[in-house]
């Protein structure tokens, strides 16, 4: 699940604007009035964010009486019979729905920036937004008709991929596409509409030569409009990954509306849920959660380097 | 309770739950707090009102000889059936789990799309591999369970699944969904299930909505050879009372008063109560409404057959179930196939809850 892109499209924007507008430093005597707007942001991100990670960080190396526990949480957590299976599951996941979100997104972007008509544009850009604009767990609830064959509006179609019962639809080689395809119609609409953003970016002269030296639009998006979104796609691939190693949502309703058929540990986040709460464990939930930030940050790092998100251009 | 308990305030003075799991845990200190559950059987709780619920009634409750929890209501697992349907297609109620599969060949030839019973639900082995004596869940302390699926009486109840699962009189489907009301109102001949069907399904305007005098009841099967019959049970709520609590006395006049009253158990509960003076009168008042066609004595009888081998863990055995036999059954591998992967999934969930696995 995508966190609040409209808030990243609003810091997408500011920055690209501070870029071009104005020059390095300030005029003397001006107040940093900057520094109060974000002192709300830094004391609510270290009461609830860095705070809550440093306290998981003590309880990860500690027993629960307190003592210290140097790895013992690690390799219980990491051998308990549903770790692997869970780690493969949140795997299958991400690549798949990375893949479908850089994929589709982009060229969905690029279709909504190339359409001529002004209230096709808007319209458009209006439909892909509205899923996100459900709330996470209402959407899941959503594609619970949806997945059902008897209640579904696209039975049909389900019907016809031989999948009559929801029990069939669910099945465990299923999960990870529907899971994929869920978070997408929730997610892509906001990244599309920050990809139509970023295209504006793209200098009209640039792409007006281009199409005087014969440049069709396939070769204009191909050699033009995607290097310059270069970044956009890694910024939108790390906040991707980082919200979909902490899958949560989607397999825990479905797993309470299967009754259990989808099972409660089928995500490292929802391991480290039973861990805390139904094994009553919270040094190995810590622990887990420690493994997903490493695996995670060290990701990230690959698409910030790989995409040069922090290049000035 | 494990954030109350970190926190070190904030329990609640009663709570009711609907899971079976609850004493197993809620019975013991963890993480050295004390434990959650108030003992109930070392005088808070007269003698006189513990006896007066029904056999086994507490086994639920009952960790280490202690009673931690006082029942609500039972559900027992029954056989329910269509006595006009059965009448109609000149069938007789099937008396052992063998005649209960002969029943469902004969419906498949000669009235297909007619059902037996679901195998879809979580609480399927509860009503079938429990009734059969499947040793999958015998928990024998606190923290120890035995566990044997390859037994001939786990095999048993596997293979009858399994042959009505083909024969499509017992489908893996979930009496919750849409899709059981859709395909199967007015073709339930018979469903072995827990006392609470009766509200939950047969009549409920949103599910079955079996019209009145059309429901009857008999009492649990017995397979051939074995002396007497036993059954499973599925659920039946349970109230416990916060050891933390200031108010103890009134906490536990509170679950007295609404496990064993009257007023509530006989004249609003809509389950089976677990005090047996109660359970009399629930079913006078449900006999004198005129909606079932037998007598409801079966029930009565089925409340003390409950077999008592299979216990109450802290670890859902409906969700291991659910997770490891349902897919595999959908994907077309049978029950009796599956037998050894359902022990070891049980083995490794309860290794994980700190059980020792015999």
């Amino acid at each position: 699940m995508t966190l609040a892109p409209a808030s990243d499209e609003l810091t997408a924007g500011a920055t690209s604007r501070r870029r071009s507008a104005r020059p390095e430093g300030r005029p003397p005597g001006r107040v940093p009035i900057g520094y109060v707007f974000v002192s709300l942001y830094t004391l609510l991100a270290l009461a609830f964010g860095i705070i809550p990670a440093l306290y998981a960080v003590v309880l990860a190396f500690t027993t629960t009486d307190g003592g210290f526990a140097g790895f013992d949480n690690f390799v219980k957590v990491v051998t308990d019979f549903r770790f692997l299976p869970a780690v493969l599951h949140v795997t299958l996941y991400l690549v798949i729905w990375l893949v479908m979100l850089v994929i589709f997104v982009v060229i969905l972007a690029l279709i909504v920036h190339a359409v001529k008509a002004r209230w096709a544009g808007t319209t458009l850009r209006f439909v892909y937004y509205l899923p996100g604009a459900l709330a996470g767990a209402s959407s899941v609830l959503l594609w619970l008709f949806v997945l059902d064959p008897t209640a579904s509006p696209v039975s049909g179609l389900l019907h016809l991929m031989g999948l009559n019962s929801f029990v069939q639809v669910i099945q465990p080689g299923n999960l990870p596409v529907i899971f994929a395809i869920i978070a997408f119609w929730t997610g892509a609409g906001g990244w599309i509409v920050i990809m139509y953003g970023a295209l504006n970016n793209v200098s009209t002269e640039v792409i007006e030569a281009a199409r005087i030296d014969g440049a069709n639009a396939a070769q204009i998006a191909m050699r033009i409009q995607l290097p310059m979104l270069r970044k956009w796609i890694a910024y939108m691939g790390v906040m991707s990954l980082a919200a979909g190693t902490q899958l949560f949502v989607e397999p825990q309703l479905l797993s309470q509306a299967s009754n259990a058929v989808v099972p409660n540990d089928y995500s490292l986040n929802q391991l480290a849920y039973q861990y805390a709460f139904q094994q009553n464990d919270f040094n190995g939930a810590a622990a887990i959660s420690l493994i997903l930030l490493v695996v995670a940050l060290l990701l990230s790092w690959v698409f910030v380097t790989r995409g040069g998100l922090f290049e000035k251009e | 309770m494990q954030l109350f308990d970190r926190a070190g305030k904030g329990w609640p003075d009663v709570v009711f739950s609907s899971q079976n799991t609850d004493a197993a845990w809620a019975s013991q200190k963890s993480g050295g707090k004390q434990a959650f559950a108030a003992v109930l059987d070392k005088g808070l709780v007269p003698q006189k009102t513990l006896d007066g619920f029904a056999t086994g009634a507490l086994n639920p409750c009952t960790v280490d000889g202690q009673v931690y929890c006082l029942r609500n209501d039972l559900a027992q697992a029954v056989l329910w059936y269509n006595k006009s349907l059965m009448d109609q297609f000149g069938y007789s109620i099937p008396t052992t789990w063998e005649e209960y599969e002969a029943l469902g060949q004969k419906v498949a030839t000669e009235h297909p799309g007619y059902i037996i019973g679901t195998a879809g639900d979580a609480w399927t082995p509860e009503v079938f591999m429990w009734a059969s004596k499947c040793e999958a869940n015998n928990i024998t302390g606190p923290k120890a369970v035995t566990v044997k699926t390859d037994t001939p009486e786990c095999k048993r109840a596997a293979s009858l699944l399994d042959t009505l699962r083909k024969n499509d009189t017992v489908p893996v489907v979930s009496v919750f969904t849409p899709e059981f009301v859709k395909k199967y109102t007015g073709k339930v001949l018979m469903m072995p299930g827990p006392a609470w069907y009766a509200g939950a399904i047969f009549n409920n305007p949103q599910s079955l909505n079996v019209p009145a005098g059309q429901l009857g009841v008999a009492a649990p099967l017995p397979w051939k050879g074995d002396d007497k019959a036993v059954t499973g049970n599925v659920g039946g709520g349970t109230w416990f009372v916060s050891s933390h609590s200031k108010n103890l006395k009134a906490a536990e006049k509170f679950v007295q008063y609404v496990t064993t009253a009257d007023a509530y158990q006989v004249d609003v509960a809509p389950g089976y109560p677990a005090y047996a003076a109660a359970a009399k009168k629930w079913v006078a008042k449900q006999d004198a409404s005129k909606y079932y066609a037998t007598s409801l004595q079966p029930i009565v009888t089925a409340a003390s057959q409950i077999w008592d081998g299979w216990g109450y863990g802290i670890f859902s055995q409906e969700a291991i179930w659910a997770k490891t036999i349902t897919p595999g059954v959908t994907s077309g591998k049978s029950i009796v196939d599956l037998l050894p992967t359902w022990q070891t999934a049980i083995e490794n969930q309860a290794k994980v809850d700190g059980y020792t696995v015999k």
